[in-house]
């Protein structure tokens, strides 16, 4: 595993912010496109996303970010008539291949949501269902998961005298760290965050960022996000999206500070969009 | 301007009071047959009870007697078809909600429980009559038991598959999310979400069959004894009301009435208990 992920090292894309070491693809999406029926709203994008960084994509609503985050674990799988042509490579292996594993791939790519989406069970089992699946831990094994996951997601002081209690008790903001301990637990290689901070007030947003550039640490990580200066605080690449193209990416402050195209130009400052 | 606006308003308000008037008197409809029923139900039933209600196994005229053995076989039966129907039809239902959106064999189901919803009960008793009673050549706790088992599966599948249709694809892709395969999304979130729901179908359904008089005359009949065997005849409260209250015997009425406030009241009885064991904390 180790091996391998060194040996993709990417040949430095030539950026301004030159980062000291060197870094590995762990998704490389290449030529994919994407129907919903007839529709098409992926056309031939191809980016990557690098190991334990993140990754952010922005545009204006229907641009299909999040149908592109939706591929990365093939979520869009639930629903007949929807699919994807080209290749996403993960770790080297073709996702979109009929052979592939999707609990697996679910397993190793987790995804937090738009809205927070609780586990109608107590806050214990909500973060236990999902380790469960693939793991079997004693019960203290599963107690040090659970403070561990919420710890990770700032919020286990908040909950470690209710854990017992309903996951639906608690507030919005909660409810989305939750469901970012919930994903954390299982201990994935990929987060996949689809605005996970836009339904909630500004405090929980906040939390919410701090947690992101945390995580980064252990996760790659990739966020849509309607928030440009989210995307500008919290990532490290950035993908502007608009009308199913991938208009521009590239390292965030290269793509703020110094866009490419004029698209992506007045969509950052305000001028469309 | 100003007329203008006050008229179209006027008109407006009006509209809200008849709309407002006409809902009331419809609930005061409804509401007052139910109470009147209720009504006499309490007034006529409360004198037949006793002790010996309960004690005692349906009498020959003019001797003192009780229900004890109609209630007896009553909760043996139901109980027994709500074992057999809760499982089958929640299973059912998960079925119908998982895989019935493009599927031919779903489809019939769906369509086969939706007629078996509306069935007259006596076609059900008829059925398991020609099935079971005329096969072994007697009456017996069983048939009435499957009989009662036919009405109550359509009733606690069709709520079921209702019931989960209502949870949002948002938790459901939640838990795909995470890895969990579909049968288990289905069996723990997806079920789970909607558990009240599901136990006011199942409710329902043993509301239903509580009362039901035809499918037993046909299959278990009636016993004057006490009896805990299912292979033989059963009493029961629906039909024990039937015969007592269609007889000339002033003490044979009052038991009817008895055995009618104890059906009326256990349904109740089961409704809010098992409301208030399910109630969500957090309704979302």
């Amino acid at each position: 595993m180790m091996t391998s992920m060194m040996t993709q090292t990417l040949s430095s894309p030539a950026k301004t912010a030159a980062h000291a070491k060197p870094k590995t693809k762990t998704i490389e999406i290449s030529g994919l496109d994407f129907y919903y029926g007839k529709t098409k709203s992926l056309k031939n994008v191809s980016l990557d996303v690098h190991d334990k960084q993140v990754t952010a994509f922005i545009g204006p609503s229907g641009c299909g970010k999040s149908t592109l985050l939706r591929t990365l674990n093939r979520m869009y799988d639930l629903y007949p008539g929807q699919r994807a042509e080209g290749s996403i490579l993960y770790r080297g292996r073709n996702i979109l291949e009929p052979g592939v594993d999707v609990n697996m791939l679910r397993a190793k790519i987790g995804m937090v949501f738009q809205k927070p989406t609780p586990f109608p069970m107590s806050i214990y089992d909500n973060i236990a269902f999902g380790v469960r699946l693939y793991e079997n831990l004693s019960r203290g094994e599963m107690d040090e998961r659970v403070e561990w996951a919420l710890k990770k997601a700032a919020l286990w002081t908040e909950v470690k005298d209710k854990l017992t209690k309903s996951g639906l008790s608690l507030s919005g903001g909660q409810q989305q760290r939750l469901c970012i301990a919930r994903g954390v637990a299982v201990k994935p290689d990929v987060l996949l965050l689809d605005e996970p901070t836009s339904a909630l007030d500004p405090i929980s947003t906040s939390k919410i960022e701090e947690l992101i550039s945390e995580l980064k640490g252990d996760y790659t990580i990739a966020i849509v996000t309607h928030n440009m200066q989210q995307a500008a605080r919290c990532s490290d690449y950035t993908a502007y999206m608009y009308l199913g193209e991938l208009v521009e990416f590239g390292e965030t402050d290269q793509l703020f500070l110094n866009p490419v195209r004029k698209e992506t130009q007045d969509y950052i400052t305000g001028r469309f969009g | 301007m100003d007329a203008a606006v006050n008229s179209v308003y006027r008109r407006r308000l009006l509209g809200h009071r008849i709309g407002i008037a006409l809902s009331v008197l419809a609930m005061a409809v409804g509401l007052g047959f139910l109470l009147w029923i209720l009504a006499t139900l309490l007034i006529n039933g409360f004198g037949a009870l006793s002790h010996t209600l309960f004690t005692m196994d349906t009498p020959a005229p003019g001797s003192p007697g009780g229900v004890r053995n109609a209630i007896v076989g009553s909760l043996m039966m139901v109980g027994l078809s709500t074992l057999v129907s809760t499982p089958v039809g929640i299973l059912a239902g998960i079925y119908l909600a998982e895989y019935g959106q493009n599927n031919k064999f779903a489809a019939v189901t769906r369509f086969v429980t939706d007629i078996m919803l509306s069935a007259p009960s006596i076609v059900i008793g008829l059925f398991v009559y020609a099935l079971v009673v005329a096969r072994f050549g007697h009456f017996s706790g069983y048939g009435g038991a499957i009989a009662l088992s036919l009405i109550a599966i359509p009733v606690v599948v069709r709520t079921t598959d209702n019931m989960l249709h209502l949870v949002p694809n948002s938790l459901l892709e939640a838990a795909f999310a995470l890895g969990a395969p579909r049968w288990k999304v289905s069996m723990t979130v997806r079920l789970r979400a909607v558990k009240a729901g599901v136990v006011t179908g199942v409710l329902l359904a043993v509301a239903r069959i509580a009362g039901e008089t035809a499918p037993l005359l046909f299959t278990a009949l009636n016993n004057q004894f006490f009896s805990l065997d299912m292979k033989q005849p059963m009493a029961n409260l629906p039909v024990a009301i039937y015969l007592f209250a269609m007889s000339s015997y002033e003490d044979w009425r009052s038991l009817a009435w008895g055995a009618a406030l104890i059906v009326t009241f256990s349904v109740l009885l089961l409704n809010i208990l098992s409301r208030t064991a399910f109630r969500q904390k957090n309704p979302q």
